[in-house]
């Protein structure tokens, strides 16, 4: 297998600009595509080769972003048709959660087509050094045929996410090597190491396929050649870029620990113990009791240390193709004709290296601590909350996937009336997302229930973008020029 | 406990009639996906015996695929097709239909043709009703009624631990609490829970007999099947790799159709259509593999799975001209992206066995192998072969096949007495 070219991956894919603890994302849309592309395609963005870069500048554009610059249909339509329908289209609202008061219609960005974004430009640098900077480039982009529809500064990076937890643990491995092979046999183990190409387009994914992308048909392109066998001799749009989900999520932290105070009786041990037990996580990130430090779920079917409905267990269950304990030859086999199990909901959620994402968010407001988190809020009270940010190479598979059959159904695992306790939306009946309760265990046997959760994440924004190979990006922003 | 049958009937749509059916069809929606229950044309909740039932009308948009195998796509009649699953057989319900909703009925099939106003109503649906070649239930035996009663069931044993299961007590006594807690509530009318009678003996009579059979037949067979094996291999791996796969795109605006109707609700419907392969070879491979996939589905399967799938609530496969066409219906729990990925991760050997032999399906190995990992071509496969349920009525809205069986475990748990702690313990998890 072909080494990734790293100088040709925008470096958001190799890491989180984890050094630089200052961003901010500004989301552009293009008046006058002819300077906007001049300027945008001289822009020097970083990548993963540029390994200590004292700035970090990316680019990803949305699909009308790319109508806007003039890209043909026929390119276009190498895009995936999520990608191309966008996060806010009706039919995968419902399937998102994203109904009642977090239905696209009421976010602040990104729900309409007049608020769409077009470009997102996204500033890493250090904290003095972020604003001079910043202004800069905003006067320059108004200057050359943008308009600055929404500017989205991050809170100095730290490590715990609003409602106090520590994040940004877990992360699927990314495989630069290309030690992982796969060929579509089943593998009943668990692996934190995954397929480039689940994260990077162009290279085989956890299936030894490429997800589809775009590709040229013009050997003179500066693009990267196709490394994939079908279609030899083609240049190669989608390889090292990747999709970007852009979620902007507000958190009620005071509602959080109000709600979690108000039913532990005021017991501040007792109130972060199912604070924990939604997380699926300890508050300083450390596994839950009982877990080790490289835990997975299966020793742990019935979740009695993690409530199969936590966060963490469900946005990654952590399982291999088949139910655990199924080695063997024989045992393989039976487990393939579905007698690998025993237990109702043995084998309902398997696979989870086809559903993984990066995740390369940040937070955004202001910290409050957790005693201040249990006073009312004030009139002008700020908001604070996850610019939650995801890359994938299938939207499909993996973010909507985690998001809507995982994190966001109110039927997940068996389960009636349940969805995330951390982002589910909290409607009522029988949509498929419907759920405002939480089930766990209490001393290993007593089943337990929270009832009528408020929501505590609310969706104030949107959108799909692809994060282009440094090459790729320079071909789409001389889209006009060529045609 | 009572045995689910299922009927299907399929008429042709008089030439010109579809967009006029359509807009009928439409009106029993209260909104696009979302039937009204109680609408005037079929009456559905007049049937609390009816699981699920379906109005689709089958076009087949990927007629054109057969000039793939050099021949002339025929210009097929489009379809109306009416199914459900119920607690009795179809024969009987269709005699229910016939007679309470009668006139909705004959306003539906007067867009069909050999359908007048003296038409005797009952014997033109039985004339036109399809015996499906294969058909699964993901319980058989659990009526409807029996999956709402256990549902509120699980639901009152919830609000139960709510309020009572905070007191200390040892799994056993927290049984017997649950155990007491109930029997009161039936006794002051709050609950109701029709005692589970076996299933009739005729039923289970009728289960061993093809059963057996079934096994006779393999058994006898086998010595011929061996003989020919080797060829047949060579046969089938010649077919696999010249087979022409169609791999196209499902149009955006039908894609986006089908999404209109989806994910209303956590259970969805299903219904595809497809030309079986030209040929002598692959007719018979698909026969004998709906053959298989029944017989499994009717004695293996049934109690809760099909295969690893755990989100099937009824499935059935059904020919159409004779073994020319075959179309696919079930009901699946979650969103079509998390049927189609249970169908390539948990029993894509089962998808392969029966659409491999269908036009354009991607390449396979040895029948059971490759076809469906072809992840994305097989999802593009599946959207393509789909269409729209112009109407769809579900008695289980918001319940997953996985859940009812949850509340099915917790009524039968329930009433076992005396467990003992660990016996207890595991029923106590089925509330986790
Ligand atoms: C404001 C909303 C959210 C909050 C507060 C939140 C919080 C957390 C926390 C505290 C963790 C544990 C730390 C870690 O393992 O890194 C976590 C893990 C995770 N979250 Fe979220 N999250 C949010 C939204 C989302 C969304 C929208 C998704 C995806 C659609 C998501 C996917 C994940 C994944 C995949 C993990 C890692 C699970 C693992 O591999 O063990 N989260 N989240």
């Amino acid at each position: 297998m072909t080494r990734p070219e790293q100088h040709d991956v925008q470096a958001l894919v190799g890491h989180g600009f984890s050094r630089l603890k200052a961003a901010t994302y500004l989301l552009l849309r293009i008046a006058d595509a002819d300077p906007a592309q001049r300027w945008l395609a001289t822009l020097p963005l970083t990548t993963v080769a540029e390994a200590d870069a004292r700035r970090g500048l990316q680019l990803a554009l949305t699909a009308s972003g790319l109508r806007a610059l003039g890209v043909g249909d026929q390119l276009l339509q190498g895009f995936a048709a999520e990608f191309l329908a966008g996060m806010a289209d009706p039919g995968r609202s419902r399937r998102l959660g994203d109904v009642d008061g977090n239905a696209p219609q009421g976010w602040s960005w990104g729900g309409n087509p007049d608020d769409e974004p077009h470009v997102l430009l996204a500033l890493f640098a250090r904290p003095g050094d972020l604003d001079d900077w910043q202004r800069e480039l905003t006067t320059t982009a108004t200057q050359r045929g943008l308009q600055v529809l929404t500017t989205l500064a991050s809170a100095e990076l730290d490590d715990r996410e609003p409602f106090g937890f520590v994040d940004g643990i877990s992360q699927p491995e990314l495989d630069w090597d290309g030690t992982v092979r796969r060929t579509g046999e089943l593998d009943p183990a668990y692996h934190q190491r995954i397929a480039l190409g689940e994260f990077l387009l162009g290279y085989p994914n956890e299936y030894g396929q490429y997800t589809d992308r775009p590709l040229v048909e013009d050997p003179g392109a500066d693009l990267p050649d196709t490394i994939d066998p079908d279609h030899a001799g083609a240049k190669d749009l989608g390889r090292n870029g990747t999709y970007l989900v852009f979620r902007h999520l507000a958190q009620d932290v005071r509602g959080f620990w109000r709600f979690l105070d108000r039913v532990a009786d005021g017991d501040a041990a007792r109130r972060q113990h199912l604070a924990e037990l939604m997380v699926g996580r300890r508050l300083d990130g450390r596994p839950l009791a009982g877990l080790p430090d490289d835990f997975t779920f299966a020793g742990d079917p019935d979740g009695r240390l993690a409530p199969l409905g936590s966060h963490i267990r469900r946005a990654n269950p952590r399982n291999g193709d088949l139910p655990p304990g199924n080695d063997g030859w024989l045992r393989r086999l039976l487990a393939t004709f579905g007698f690998g199990h025993r237990q109702i909901r043995g084998d309902l959620v398997a696979a989870s290296r086809f559903h993984r994402i990066l995740r390369r968010g940040r937070d955004y407001g202001p910290q409050l601590s957790l005693p201040d988190a249990l006073a009312p809020a004030s009139a002008a009270e700020p908001e604070r909350g996850l610019y939650f940010i995801g890359l994938n190479a299938s939207l499909a598979r993996q973010f909507e996937f985690v998001q809507g059959a995982w994190l966001a159904s109110g039927r997940f695992d068996g389960r009636e009336h349940e969805s995330d306790p951390l982002v589910g939306t909290r409607d009522r009946g029988d949509a498929l997302t419907a759920g405002a309760e939480f089930r766990f265990v209490d001393g290993g046997t007593r089943p337990q229930r929270l009832r009528d959760l408020p929501r505590f994440v609310q969706v104030r924004g949107g959108a799909y973008f692809f994060l282009p190979g440094i090459r790729a990006a320079r071909h789409l922003l001389r889209a006009r020029a060529q045609r | 406990m009572q045995p689910q049958g299922n009927f299907t009937i399929v008429a042709r749509i008089r030439a010109g009639a579809t967009d006029a059916l359509r807009q009928l069809l439409a009106s029993m929606n209260v909104r696009p996906g979302v039937v009204d229950p109680a609408n005037a044309i079929v009456p559905f909740t007049r049937f609390p015996e009816l699981h699920f039932a379906r109005l689709v009308i089958l076009v087949d948009r990927t007629a054109d695929d057969l000039r793939a195998h050099g021949r002339q796509p025929p210009a097929d009649p489009d379809l109306l097709a009416f199914l459900g699953d119920c607690d009795r057989s179809g024969a009987q319900l269709l005699d229910r239909l016939a007679v309470e909703a009668a006139p909705g009925l004959r306003r539906l099939f007067a867009f069909c043709e050999g359908f007048d106003a003296d038409t005797d109503l009952r014997a033109w649906m039985q004339a036109r009703s399809l015996r499906p070649a294969a058909a699964y239930v993901h319980y058989q035996g659990r009526t409807v009624v029996q999956a709402a009663q256990e549902a509120k069931l699980r639901r009152f044993l919830e609000d139960w631990l709510d309020a009572n299961g905070g007191r200390s007590r040892s799994t056993t006594e927290l049984h017997a609490a649950m155990q007491e807690a109930v029997a009161g509530a039936v006794a002051a009318g709050r609950l109701e829970l029709a005692p589970l009678t076996p299933m009739p003996w005729s039923w289970r009579l009728g289960q061993t007999v093809h059963f057996v059979g079934g096994l006779l037949v393999a058994l006898l067979s086998l010595p011929v099947l061996l003989l020919i094996a080797p060829l047949f291999l060579l046969f089938l791996r010649h077919r696999e790799k010249t087979d022409p796969v169609v791999d196209l795109p499902a149009a955006t605006d039908h894609v986006a159709a089908l999404q209109t109707i989806e994910d209303h609700a956590c259970t969805n419907q299903f219904t595809a259509l497809g030309t079986v392969k030209p040929g002598w070879f692959r007719g018979l491979v698909l026969r004998a593999s709906l053959l298989a996939v029944g017989f499994a589905a009717r004695h293996v399967y049934g109690r809760g799975r099909l295969a690893r799938v755990s989100t099937i609530h009824f499935a059935r496969w059904v020919y159409l001209d004779g073994g020319r066409r075959l179309f696919f219906a079930s009901n699946y729990d979650a969103s079509l992206d998390s049927y189609m990925e249970d169908f390539i991760n948990k029993v894509g050997f089962g998808l392969n066995l029966v659409f491999s032999n269908g036009i354009g399906y991607p390449r396979t190995r040895f029948l059971v192998l490759d076809g469906a990992l072809h992840e994305q071509q097989f999802k593009r496969f599946i959207r393509r072969h789909q269409l729209p349920t112009e109407v769809y009525y579900n008695a289980h809205v918001g319940r997953t096949a996985v859940g009812m069986d949850v509340a099915t475990a917790i009524r039968r748990g329930l009433e076992v007495r005396r467990p003992s702690p660990a016996r207890a313990a595991a029923w106590l998890a089925l509330f986790h």
